[in-house]
């Protein structure tokens, strides 16, 4: 699914730099990163989603060499092909659950909105225990259903890969396990991976690999 | 289409916000419009009821006093002139002169004794009841009808001037017998009255019971007049006999008359002979007068012009800023789209037609309200220029 190799990333301007030699993750794989704040993890993710461009290096994600794509073709693949789950959330507070999981639709042309795609919408909510609360505001649901309408709004596109940032961060121990189990289950479902950045080391054995960024610490601190 | 649908929730889930966004900007392109729709009509119907009235003949004095008392029958109150002066007019046979007495009011309207050449002159229709016909009768303008809630066989009484005033200025009873058309213009404010009903108002003329008897005159016995005379408030069938004016016609008053030349030729020999500046009358011009106040009414509109658009600029500001930082705000929720995938142009389209949507709203309304003013201009218009009379 993702095949890194050389890769280097620097922000104008600052010191920062982040070197990746290698690394890879497989169709259905489940990978955390984890590393101390500023080591890149979050930059990483960017590069992989085609948010930033890397100096060098190259970044293939199912099959497509992100780095060289164009930027309208790097929002089509990012729209199609990945999944977004943040730590806020990223809600808008102004749309309804049900409208919040159908927003990548409304903005972008690379979703098409179709009947089709809103019964996933409500089959999703459903099978994440939100289904009675699709009408609501992001204000009226509690942190943990909301990071369910985010988790739902991450995979009703249907991506091959879910990029997760610090997905449970703000949610207390118990839902924290909860959300993750519900992420792969649905991941699993849709046949697609995740890569995951999280503080969160009591979570870490639910993955199948786990990429400690301190490997290129002395490279990303370089 | 998505554009627009998230512009739509985000108005509507924010509506207080845009609620006020809309308003203040209706607000902003609504106020200098009505203020030129109404300025130009006020214009137009100052203009044109100066225009309409060709020469004023009045006391010595403040011109625009005397064109606001006897066009608009505002409250100045020039000095009367007698009405001989009206007598020397017809005599010259140069002009017809309309006699305008609006020394007094009733239930809050101006009331104006002239004759029926007064009706006739500004083309006044009766649209219910009759015109004037006897002694006592009063017709009213469609704006006093509808203010006071009266109609043909109600009646009115005048206002008594001064409360202290035991000489004269009695109230007086008038039947209404007849309610004008509405004309958007100072008539519609108006209790048309004969002028000798006026002269009645003010004491000049009255009616009381005899003060002998024809058995008194028959037994020989001496008359005695004291107060113990009943004296008539309205004039009916029955005493309308018995009123009578004391003195000559000529010197009764009246507040001003208007002069409506045979023609050219005649007006201005009509001016020549009234250019005398000793002469306690004046003939004047109601159109270069009117004009005059037009003139500096708009020089005041320009310095209000000027003061409109600073507060509308300063306002402008203000939106555009708490649109700015309603952007700003939403720093995260575009990250958030463009993260998702969306173009930098969608993001734009996004928020241009929230702004679109609330620039049309306020359009839509600050439209409408114009539309309502412009199609209302006239009747407020006549309604504001009378007002204060």
């Amino acid at each position: 699914m993702i095949k890194v190799s050389n890769l280097t990333f620097r922000y104008s301007g600052t010191s920062f730099q982040l070197r990746v030699p290698e690394f890879s993750l497989q169709q259905d794989e489940r990978v955390a990163i984890v590393g101390p704040s500023g080591s890149g993890k979050t930059t990483l993710l960017n590069l992989i989603a085609g948010i930033l461009t890397p100096e060098a290096g190259q970044i293939d994600v199912a099959g497509l060499d992100v780095a060289k794509l164009s930027n309208a073709a790097r929002r089509r693949f990012r729209a199609s092909t990945i999944g977004f789950v943040f730590q806020d959330f990223a809600l808008l507070d102004y749309l309804s659950a049900r409208q919040n999981i159908l927003y990548p639709y409304r903005i972008t042309p690379a979703l098409t909105l179709t009947q089709e795609a809103r019964d996933r919408a409500e089959a999703l909510a459903a099978s994440c225990g939100i289904a009675d609360k699709l009408d609501r505001h992001p204000a009226e649901l509690s942190q943990g259903e909301q990071q369910r309408v985010a988790i739902c709004r991450a995979l009703v596109a249907q991506p091959k890969l879910i990029l997760s940032d610090e997905a449970t961060g703000n949610l207390d121990p118990d839902s924290k396990a909860r959300i993750l189990d519900l992420l792969f289950e649905q991941a699993t479902e849709a046949g697609a991976a995740v890569l995951a950045v999280t503080h969160d080391h009591e979570l870490l054995p639910r993955f199948k690999r786990v990429l400690d960024f301190a490997q290129f610490r002395e490279t990303a601190t370089a | 289409m998505n554009a627009l649908y998230l512009a739509f929730a985000y108005l509507r889930y924010h509506w207080a916000r845009s609620l006020v966004l809309t308003l203040v900007t209706a607000l902003i392109l609504f106020v200098p419009v009505a203020t030129q729709i109404l300025l130009s009509t006020s214009e137009r119907a100052l203009v044109a009821r100066g225009d309409a009235t060709p020469l004023l003949l009045g006391s010595r004095g403040s011109q625009l006093d005397l064109t606001m008392a006897a066009l608009y029958f505002s409250d100045e109150r020039p000095e009367p002139i007698p009405m001989r002066e009206v007598e020397t007019l017809w005599d010259s046979g140069l002009a017809v002169p309309i006699p305008v007495h609006t020394a007094f009011s009733s239930g809050g309207f101006r009331i104006v004794g002239t004759t029926l050449d007064y009706f006739d002159f500004r083309d006044l229709s009766i649209s219910k009841g009759r015109g004037l016909s006897v002694l006592g009768e009063a017709v009213i303008g469609a704006n006093v009808a509808a203010a006071l809630g009266k109609s043909v066989g109600d009646t009115l009484v005048s206002s008594p001037e001064n409360l202290f005033d035991l000489d004269g200025v009695y109230p007086l009873e008038m039947p209404i017998v007849g309610i004008l058309a509405p004309t958007n213009s100072a008539d519609d404010q108006a209790v048309f009255v004969d002028i000798k009903t006026a002269w009645v108002i003010q004491g000049i003329g009255h009616g009381h019971e005899d003060v002998v008897t024809a058995a008194e005159v028959a037994a020989g016995s001496e008359a005695v007049a004291n107060a113990a005379i009943v004296q008539y408030q309205r004039i009916t069938e029955d005493n309308i006999e018995s009123f009578h004016f004391h003195g000559s016609q000529d010197d009764f008053p009246t507040s001003a008359v208007i002069v409506v030349p045979n023609d050219t030729r005649s007006a201005t020999i009509l001016k020549g002979r009234y250019l005398d500046g000793e002469s306690p009358t004046q003939l004047i011009e109601p159109a270069s007068v009117i004009q005059g106040l037009v003139d500096r009414i708009f020089r005041i509109k320009s310095l209000l012009d000027v003061v409109t658009a600073i507060i509308a600029v300063a306002a402008l500001a203000a939106i555009g800023l708490a649109i700015f930082l309603s952007y700003r705000l939403r720093a995260r929720e575009i990250a958030t789209a463009v993260k998702l995938g969306a173009r930098r142009g969608m993001i734009l389209r996004l928020l241009s037609a929230e702004t679109v949507t609330l620039l049309s709203l306020s359009g839509i309304i600050a439209g409408l309200s114009a539309t309502i003013v412009s199609r209302n201009a006239e009747a407020w218009v006549g309604w504001l220029l009378a007002l204060g009379t």
